[in-house]
């Protein structure tokens, strides 16, 4: 896939002296799904905002489909939709109507039929009317991500999409997200989520610090971080792991009725068969194994806590 | 130029006055009838006539500048003040408008609302008085550039102010004593000697002698000057604009 977005070591230091961002640099795909999974304060928003103009890039590029932000803005920014992380909505403006004027302020002639088939897809059509200070808390994000649709852009930024959402409404966002994605649609987002980049990401990229620790395949990066471990339950309880089964490094669990097995998936001989084997010739009777392999929040805090640095 | 963004920023501006039109006309008409019960018939029957013209009609074109004045300084604040308050300010930075697209937009419509407001005061004031207008050509012109320069000042207030009492504060503080200093209500001329020559420091002076002037043809300054003073005031405005959207000057970090 050609990349839509390209950001070469873009670098912000604020006013302040605060360096948000280190030099990130980061190919983003056409059409696939990126999060950007950081804690708070790892640089996220900044990115964010500095791709879309909201802030100036200290050094650095960003092009989007060819477009420098900078020297061809017009034509970059309107391939894009940015939904803030905070609900920020005109309070007495009807829903229709602060749509179709996002769509005016980016440049495409008015067009009703977009606007409702954006606002039927957010399930908002029965709430055209209304004005924004009515709306649920969801409700309102969606009125963001409609806002953000109405130029029919290639890519969207959605900052924190679920930050503060139930878990109903958040499953709803990420079915949102796929629909936007099956249209066609190139989706980053943040988030401190983990279950949410695991859920819906085809790439996550981690960033703290105002750095880019990682990008890669969801897939792969669970595969490659992930390690995985068996549990082997014994049919009766062992005081210590027995003598013929030193070399595998187990641990003893559940007070002595459980064996854990660490290994790496990834590895040529991950060594499950001689260990099986030892226990039979141990004697060891086996009621029942499961396995577990580590997940992304486990990766993450391995990495954030600074094993990759 | 993006054309439909700047009739898409006007059109969603002028929505908001359209929502409160009653607000929006009523209080001027009340304000200019109670101005006109006090100064008009009160205390006006009591002064002789200003520069050969009835008390009463004197001040109609002072009234119209003041509500004028205000109104654009006003509109224009809030109108990019509001964005930046409850954060919606994050769409104008993103979009593909330039900063004189975005100008036009918000300033264009902050002017239009003062206009209009401008022109109830003028019907409602002639419903009190009778008064000519010896230049009505200059008198739309002299009342366009006020709105627009005003609004192009506001606008600049409404980038600046950091809270809503910085909001108020310089309408307040200094625009609404040059105003009233600025010979609204009176002719220059009847001031001692030395006011005479400190109130031409005073810039709203030059618009309202130009203004005025335009109504009855007699002025406090020539009327060349007065043009000169609002031009002048609208290209300093514009070159402020010019430098705050060049900088991100408390709109972009």
């Amino acid at each position: 896939m050609p990349a839509i977005l390209t950001i070469e070591d873009l670098r912000k230091t604020y006013a302040g002296g605060f360096e948000a961002l280190k030099g990130v640099t980061l190919d983003i795909r056409q059409g696939e799904i990126l999060a950007l999974l950081g804690p708070n304060g790892a640089g996220k928003t900044t990115l964010i905002s500095t791709v879309c103009g909201i802030t100036t890039a200290s050094s650095g590029s960003v092009s989007v489909a060819g477009h420098d932000i900078v020297t061809g803005y017009r034509a970059a920014r309107s391939l894009i939709g940015l939904v803030p992380q905070d609900i920020a909505l005109e309070p007495f403006e009807r829903v229709a109507n602060t749509v179709r004027f996002s769509r005016g302020l980016f440049g495409r002639p008015r067009n009703d039929a977009h606007i409702e088939d954006v606002l039927r897809k957010l399930s908002l059509w029965d709430k055209r009317n209304a004005p924004t200070k009515e709306l649920s808390g969801g409700m309102k994000r969606r009125v963001l991500i409609a806002k953000a649709l109405a130029h029919e852009p290639r890519i969207l930024f959605l900052d924190e999409p679920t930050a503060g959402v139930d878990v109903e409404l958040r499953k709803d966002m990420w079915n949102i997200v796929r629909e936007l994605q099956a249209d066609g649609v190139t989706i980053i987002l943040t988030t401190h989520y983990i279950e949410e980049a695991e859920a819906i990401a085809d790439r996550v990229g981690i960033i703290d610090g105002g750095q880019l620790l990682l990008v890669e395949e969801k897939d792969r990066l669970m595969r490659r971080m992930g390690r995985k471990q068996i549990e082997l339950q014994l049919s009766e309880p062992i005081g210590e792991v027995p003598a013929g089964l030193a070399r595998h490094k187990l641990e003893l669990a559940r007070d002595g009725c459980a064996l854990v097995y660490t290994y790496d998936s990834q590895a040529e001989r991950t060594g499950i068969t001689t260990l099986l084997n030892d226990m039979a010739a141990s004697g060891l009777v086996l009621r029942d194994v499961r396995t577990r392999q580590s997940s992304l929040e486990e990766i993450f805090v391995g990495l954030v806590s600074g094993d990759a640095r | 130029m993006n054309l439909t963004a700047i009739a898409a920023i006007y059109r969603y501006e002028m929505s908001r006055f359209f929502r409160t039109l009653l607000q929006s006309f009523l209080s001027p008409v009340l304000s200019t009838s109670l101005y006109f019960v006090v100064f008009g018939a009160a205390i006006g029957s009591r002064i002789d006539q200003v520069e050969g013209v009835s008390y009463g009609a004197f001040i109609v074109p002072g009234l119209v500048m003041l509500s004028v004045i205000t109104q654009s300084l006003t509109n224009a604040a809030f109108g990019i003040y509001f964005p930046k308050f409850i954060g919606t300010v994050f769409e104008l930075l993103s979009a593909p408008v330039s900063f004189l697209e975005i100008v036009i937009g918000y300033v264009g419509a902050a002017a239009t609302k003062a206009l209009f407001i401008g022109a109830m005061i003028f019907v409602t004031a002639s419903l009190f008085v009778d008064f000519p207008v010896k230049h009505p050509l200059a008198m739309v012109a002299f009342l366009m550039l006020t709105c627009l320069s005003f609004a192009l000042l506001g606008f600049i207030i409404g980038i600046w102010a950091g809270n809503f009492e910085q909001l108020q504060l310089v309408p307040l503080l200094i625009v609404t004593p040059l105003v009233f200093l600025g010979g609204s209500f009176y002719s220059i001329t009847m001031l001692p000697p030395i006011w005479q020559k400190i109130t031409l420091f005073n810039p709203v002076v030059y618009l309202i002698s130009g203004f005025r002037w335009s109504f009855f043809g007699t002025a406090d300054v020539p009327v060349g000057l007065s043009l000169l003073a609002i031009g002048a005031f609208t290209g300093i405005c514009l070159t402020a604009i010019w430098w705050i959207f060049r900088t991100g000057w408390r709109l972009r970090s």
